[in-house]
């Protein structure tokens, strides 16, 4: 892994920890028999604290991850390190894809 | 490699290097799984509802203590990482991995409780 890879996995590690606190603070909160999806939008539906807060979540977990991948891949597979990074930038591009929408659905629809 | 390579791995701090990495691992193959279904809110909900439903299973609920034990055990293993990079070494590396894996046991416990 190079300086620039080592930093953002740091830089966004940093970043998510409060973030992974008060996800793991939700999951709690709301882990009980029959929840719906009504519960969900009721709590997230318009609200800008909550489209910031899973915006930047996104943003960090889709970078830390696909950094994360790739070192995986480059160690652990026969891959070499350009297709491990190749591999990675297109899960990191689908990961943001795929939370950006999770987003919109949400919150913002 | 002869078995002397292999010794270092069965020390607490090698197992804690494994587990964050392999919970890092198993979390990033979970996390597109887990924003398609949120996405699946759209359309007022009835799909997402519908997985929902599937999730009172409780074999799947173990699997999401599951997944909160790897979520809090690469977040308190990842805080040690952040905390030995940058910070001034200190002693007790063993017990703190120790106690990161065993809060990671409570916490998923806690959520199995509620869950159930």
């Amino acid at each position: 892994m190079n300086v620039r890879l080592y930093v953002w996995q740091r830089a966004t590690a940093a970043v998510m920890a409060p973030l992974v606190l008060v996800h793991i603070a939700v999951i709690l909160y709301v882990s009980r028999q029959g929840l719906t999806a009504a519960d969900i939008l009721s709590r997230t539906h318009g609200s800008v604290l909550w489209a910031s807060y899973y915006g930047l979540f996104v943003a960090a977990a889709s970078i830390h991850a696909s950094i994360g991948v790739r070192n995986v891949l480059a160690e652990w597979t026969a891959l070499g390190e350009r297709s491990a990074g190749f591999f990675a930038v297109l899960f990191g591009l689908a990961l943001a894809v795929l939370g950006a929408h999770a987003i919109v659905v949400l919150v913002l629809t | 490699m002869t078995p002397a390579a292999f010794k270092h791995r069965g020390s607490v701090l090698w197992i804690a290097a494994f587990v964050h990495r392999v919970s890092g691992l198993l979390l990033a193959i979970f996390l597109p799984v887990h924003f398609f279904v949120l996405g699946l809110a759209v359309e007022r909900g009835a799909r997402l509802d519908a997985f929902l439903r599937w999730t009172d299973q409780p074999l799947v609920k173990f699997a999401e203590g599951g997944l909160v034990f790897l979520l809090t055990v690469h977040l308190l293993g990842g805080l040690r990482v952040l905390v030995i990079e940058n910070f001034a070494w200190r002693d007790g590396q063993k017990q703190l991995a120790t106690l990161a894996a065993a809060v990671s046991a409570v916490i998923a416990f806690i959520f199995l409780v509620r869950a159930f």
